[in-house]
Formats: C-alpha cells, structure tokens, sequence
C-alpha cells in the first residue's frame, strides 16, 4: 500500500508540474499581460514605467525562474495577485469554490441516486419495462450535451410548470436553486454509472456462486444485494469518483447556462476573457490537484472493495 | 446478452442437422418478425441519420430554401411549419418557386432568419469540423500508439506519461487557454478538437501492437531485414486498423459534443455562422417565447450523437469485439 502510494504521489506530481508547465509556456505565445494596464492607444505609460511594471510581475527573469518562483508561492500557499481585479486569487478561488463544491456533491448525490439503482432494476428485471427505461435514460445521457439537458431542463421544469427557478443563486440557501443545475449535471453521469452497474450485474448474476448460492435455497432478494451487488459495485463506484473530474468541464457549462457563480464561470471563464494570467494558472492548478485526488481515491477504493486487484499493476 | 434474445427466437429446429456438429438453426418469423430482426441486426436507423447527416452537409446549402444570414426582423420566432404572416412583399422571398412563399418548415429564430436553412448549414460545420480534426487526431494517436508499444523502453515511458498529463486535463479548460492564446476561429478550433482527438488512440493502438510485435511474422520481417519504419507501417499497422476505425468512430460522437460545447460557450464556431452550438446558444433568452429555437438545433446534436454512438457500438461488435472491456 505505502509503496503504491508513494508511486502514485510520484505519478501525481509529474502530472502536476507538466501540466502547469504546458500552460506557462502557451502564455508566452499571448500578448505581454503588461497591455492589461496600458490603455488602447498605448499612451499613458513610460518606458520606465513599462520595465517597472516588468519588475513587479517578474517578467524580465528567464522563463525557468518565472515558473521555479510560480510554485515556490504556490507550495506556499500564495497564488498571487488577479490582474484584472487587484486580489489575491486565492481569495477569489476560495470565494467561488462553495458553490462550485456544492453543485459537484449535488449532481453527484443525483447520479448515484439515479445511477445505481436503476442499473441494478435494469439488471434484474432484464428485458422487461424497467431495462428499456433505464436504457433509455442511458442513451439521452450519452448523447445529449450538458447544455442541451440544462436548457431543456429548464424549459420543462421553469418555463413550462413554472415549479423551480430557471437559474441563480441566491446568498440565502434555497433548495430549489439546486434541483436542475445538480440534475443537469448528474444527468451524463448517471447514465454512465447505469450503463456500468447494469452490465457488471449481469456479468456477476451470470456468475457459478450466484447459482450455487440460489441452488442451496438463499432467497431472490438476499442474493442480490449480498452476493450480487457488493460484486457489482466495483465497477461503478471506481467511476463513480473518477466522474469529479469529468465534471469540471461540464460544470463550467451548466454554471454558464444557470448563472450559478461558481469557479467555471467566475473564476477560469473570466480569466480566460480578461487575460489574468494569475487567476488562469491557479484556476488550473486547483483543478488539476482536485483531479489527482479523486483519482487516487478512486484507486484506493477500489482495493477496498475488492482485495483481489493489486496495487502495483494499477499504474500501467 | 444476445444469447437469451436469440433463444426466444428460436421456433423451428431441423432434427436431421442436430447430428452435424455444426447445427444450423433455422428459424422462422413473420413479416414484422423479419423487418424488426433486421432493425436490430444491423444499425438501420443509425445509418439512416447519418446518411441525411452526410447529404445535408453536402447538398444542403445548396437546396437550402432561405438565405443564411438574412432574416426579416416581422417574422422573427415564428414556430414548425409556420408561414410568415406579413404581407407578400415584405417577406423574405424564398431562393427558389417550388418553396410554398413565406413558409419556415422549422420556424424562424430571434432575428426572423429560416431555421431549416441554418439547421442544413450546420451539418456541413458539423461534418467539417468532425472529419478534419478527427483525421488529423488519429493520425497522431495512431502514430504515437505504434511508436510507443513499438520501441517501449523510454519512449514508450514518456509518451504515455504525456497522455496521463492530457487525461488529467479538463479539456474545456485547455481549449478555452488555447482559444485565448491563439485567438477565436475555425482553424484554431479544429487544432483544439484534434487535440481532444489524438489521446484516445494512443493507449488502445499501443496495448494492440504490444500482442502484435511479438508475432512470428514480425521477427520474419526482421530477420528479413526489413527496417523499424517498413515493421511499424507496413507490417503492424494493417493488424490495428481495425481498432482505429472502432476507436474513431466511438470518438466521433464525442468530438461533435466537444465542437457543441466549444460553440456554446462561445469559444468555438462565431455566429453568424450558424454551428448548432452557435444556434442553441442564441435561442438560449427566448426558451420562454420561443424554445423551438432552442430545441430544433439541439435535437439535431442528439440524434447525430445517439447515431455515432450505435454505429460505433455495432462497429466494435463486429469488427473488434475484445475493445468491449474498455468502456
């Protein structure tokens, strides 16, 4: 265990510092942040002023030591000044990650609850009614963008019964702000989840010990949640963590689309348009790290359910 | 699952061929019986979206009935199969006699223009964007996949390092840095969608040619004399061509979604140029008064995305059945 941790701290951290590499050096490609603080017609500013200003940033120190002096600050916790809004984008992160947390808990909590035992229905009644439900909620959650499903969501549900508000969030908690951002969001997710459990199930209900186990006279239903779906569930609870990742891209569109002030919308959506550099690689940098962290958890999970899977092979 | 479904269709088992050891079973069905066997037997409908797909992208703009991005501001949001309500002259005029005047099959958008019109457009972006980057993508993941199981070694190392980096990548993250390094437009789309593209090949091609290098018949080559280059793409590659189209066409559906995204948010396609990203967008303030305008391009999305998956389901089944345990 502490040797497959070790590797996979090691793993993590080349990804990390590749990652945060890659984009350091496609900044270069963009305009000097400088112009930022220059007005349009390039009047208002001095030559000395400009090399001043090159100074502050560390502009003038060769590539390496921008980015060896970048994660120094960042292992110390200090992610640097937004360029756009004069703050320390640690603040700004921490400001907008609520919401963004709980919008990922609650499509996540809505994929399960979904997910799960619609695949397991799926699997047990196959080919009857409930499979070609659960089928069929499968396929829509393939194929339909994140966008599509917020937005018809909200057509159905805001527009059309008027029940939920189509968007926002207000400071005060309100839980019918949450209902159709957190199912747009868990709406792929759980389909995938119910795809998954739905096959592991028949493979495992399939299975030599499942007969046997019905031959000596357990009931149906024992054998289903006792031996069938603790077998079942590797699968999809290993998914289930990895879909966080998935998530941060369809998050940022479902904040789009509901107005939700998150750190999809507020924070990376915004850096990218005003040019803030700062808030970019620190919008990343959390990403990246919120990333790693499921996935590892995902693989440490993994074991726990099933001791069979080895540590050491999981990396390649 | 198909073991259970083809036992109940099972009516009529001819006694005399149970002594072969290869039993033929002939079974019977009725007209409905047949035309439904042959639904799920081969992917009917799929190929059937996806052939209006293929003919609007080509055609279309050409028989499209309104202009593109010329509307009449009187007829904006009428609903399907509404004519405009304006007197004659004032309509926007059809390109063409045969379309019944002032008629909007699938209504109009915020500014009066033909959704039909823009809906044919949008295949042709769609198709383009799809087939450009997905050709460039497994150009590149093939040749990195073969590379790596190939050599192994270092190589092999770093490149699948450099894959695990890109898996732990948002990618809407990266396309929207690299929309706003190198500017907005169809080109640096089609860089990013190829980039979304590339690393699905890679891990899939490598585990392949890793089984397949170490077949009698590569040493053959070797001994042979034939060169690392002549091995890889002459000899190996033929062996995963299969994969590719499977892996390809899986991908497909995702770079539509990728490209619709990308538009959505206003990274990818720029209006006016109607992508459905681009349509579904714009409709987006008047779902209350007008959701056609929103459900109309968005169905299309759907339904081309729900064919790609089904033929690249049906595709693996039959062309590359192993590729099963990776999803």
């Amino acid at each position: 265990m502490a040797n497959f941790l070790a590797r996979r701290f090691l793993s993590s951290l080349i990804s990390v510092i590749g990652a945060t590499m890659a984009i350091f050096i496609l900044i270069q490609f963009h305009s000097d942040p400088r112009q930022l603080f220059v007005p349009d017609s390039g009047y208002g500013i001095s030559e000395e002023q400009w090399i001043a200003l090159g100074d502050r940033m560390g502009l003038n120190d060769p590539l390496w030591k921008q980015y060896v002096t970048w994660m120094g600050r960042t292992l110390r916790g200090d992610l640097g000044v937004s360029l756009a809004r004069d703050r320390a984008v640690t603040d700004l992160i921490k400001g907008k990650i609520g919401a963004t947390v709980q919008l990922a808990v609650g499509g996540w909590i809505f994929a399960i609850a979904l997910g799960i035992p619609m695949g397991v229905l799926a699997a047990v009644k196959r080919g009857t009614f409930w499979d070609y439900v659960g089928r069929g909620v499968a396929i829509v959650g393939q194929a339909a963008p994140p966008f599509v499903t917020a937005l018809v969501a909200i057509w159905i549900f805001a527009v059309w019964l008027n029940w939920l508000p189509a968007g926002g969030r207000s400071p005060d908690f309100n839980w019918k702000e949450y209902i159709l951002p957190c199912m747009a969001l868990g709406w792929g997710a759980a389909a995938s989840l119910m795809r998954l459990t739905r096959s592991s199930m028949l493979e495992v209900l399939d299975s030599e010990y499942i007969r046997l186990a019905r031959a000596k006279g357990v009931a149906w239903n024992w054998v289903i949640y006792k031996h069938a779906l603790r077998n079942a569930l590797i699968a999809p609870v290993t998914s289930a963590l990895l879909v966080f990742s998935g998530w941060l891209n369809g998050a940022l569109v479902v904040e789009i689309v509901f107005s939700w002030p998150g750190i999809g919308y507020d924070a990376l959506y915004r850096a990218v348009n005003d040019n803030d550099f700062p808030l970019l690689l620190g919008t990343v940098f959390i990403f990246i790290l919120i990333y790693l962290v499921f996935a590892t958890l995902a693989d440490i999970a993994y074991t726990l359910i099933d001791p069979r899977v080895r540590l050491g092979n999981s990396a390649d | 699952m198909t073991t259970s479904e083809t036992q109940g269709e099972v009516l009529h088992v001819d006694s005399s061929t149970l002594d072969s050891p290869l039993v033929r079973v002939k079974v019977k069905r009725s007209l409905i019986g047949k035309v439904w066997y042959v639904f799920r037997k081969y992917p009917v409908l799929p190929t059937f979206v996806l052939s209006m797909l293929i003919l609007a992208a080509v055609i279309g703009p050409t028989v499209a009935p309104y202009e593109r991005d010329i509307g009449v501001i009187g007829d904006r949001h009428l609903g399907l199969f509404e004519s405009s309500k304006l007197p004659i002259e004032k309509q926007d005029a059809p390109k063409y006699g045969l379309w019944p005047a002032g008629f909007h099959l699938l209504g109009t958008d915020h500014i009066g223009r033909d959704e039909f019109t823009r809906v044919l457009h949008g295949a042709r972006v769609s198709m383009q964007v799809v087939l450009v980057s997905l050709v460039v993508g497994m150009f590149i993941g093939v040749s990195l996949g073969v590379i790596s199981g190939y050599y192994g070694g270092l190589i092999d190392e770093v490149i699948t390092r450099i894959v695990d980096v890109w898996y732990a990548l948002p990618f809407l993250m990266v396309a929207l840095i690299v929309v706003l390094i190198f500017g907005r437009g169809l080109t640096v789309l089609l860089f990013v969608l190829a980039l979304v593209a590339w690393a699905g090949f890679v891990r899939v091609i490598r585990a392949q040619i890793l089984v397949l290098k170490q077949m009698d018949y590569v040493a053959a080559a070797r001994v042979n004399g034939a060169s690392d280059f002549r091995i890889m793409f002459k000899h190996l590659l033929p062996g995963i061509l299969n994969t590719a189209i499977v892996v390809g066409t899986l991908n497909s559906s995702g770079l539509i979604l990728a490209e619709s995204v990308l538009s959505f948010v206003g990274a990818g396609i720029q209006p006016p140029t109607p992508a459905w990203g681009v349509m579904t967008n714009e409709g987006r303030d008047y779902l209350s008064i007008a959701a056609h305008q929103v459900l109309v391009p968005s169905a299309a999305i759907f339904l081309v995305v729900v064919s790609l998956n089904f033929l690249g389901d049906w595709l693996r089944d039959r062309l590359d059945p192993r590729l099963r345990q990776i999803d």
